[in-house]
């Protein structure tokens, strides 16, 4: 019985969750105004997108996919993938030229964290609004 | 545009902040359990800070 509970349901077609996950990556928030969640989207826009918008004022250095041992390539790849989530804010900053080479120092280490955090906030919210379009959450 | 240049305190509690907030939104089901994981998730990031950097404090000597 339980066991019959637990099973998963079959995923709603793709037209349905396709749009809000797609609007979700590139707005952050995007995805759940779409699904008429106004205050939960307006919250997550405002926190990933000042975080991301702190990271450039801070300076933040952005990831270049590289490949070398083992340990180079997962950061870089890996910190390419978090700049890559923030989306439009991700797009906008390479469009408008932001370039800022990777320094040493304190606030410049946290403004390329902040950047990268953005981005990986910006996948949980992501799942959150798939999960939502599939009906799996309110 | 202009640079921000904040202290290690500065920076981490506006990650805090940043971070709690979104993983509030994400993670429960209801309003109510939003503001309270939101909030519980603050606190432990400041816990946190402040733990690693009495820590960080002794262990320098």
């Amino acid at each position: 019985m339980a066991k019959e509970k637990e099973k998963k349901q079959p995923l709603p077609p793709v037209a349905e969750w396709a749009p809000a996950l797609a609007l979700s990556w590139l707005v952050p928030g995007g995805g759940h105004l779409l699904l008429k969640k106004t205050g939960r989207g307006l919250l997550l826009m405002a926190s990933i997108s000042l975080m991301f918008v702190c990271g450039l004022m801070m300076r933040g250095a952005m990831f270049q996919p590289e490949s070398g041992d083992l340990l180079t390539t997962l950061i870089n790849t890996g910190g390419f993938i978090g700049d890559v989530a923030s989306g439009i804010l991700y797009l906008l900053s390479q469009w408008l030229g932001y370039n800022q080479p990777d320094v040493a120092g304190a606030v410049h280490d946290y403004g390329t964290k902040f950047l990268v955090t953005a981005g990986l906030l910006n996948i949980l919210a992501m799942v959150d609004a798939f999960d939502i379009a599939v009906r799996r959450k309110d | 545009m202009p640079k921000m240049t904040l202290s290690h305190f500065e920076a981490s509690m506006l990650f805090s902040l940043f971070t709690s907030v979104v993983l509030g939104v994400v993670t429960k089901r209801t309003d109510r359990d939003r503001l309270h994981y939101g909030i519980y998730t603050f606190v432990c990031f400041f816990v946190a800070l402040f733990g690693l950097g009495w820590l960080m404090y002794f262990g320098h000597g």
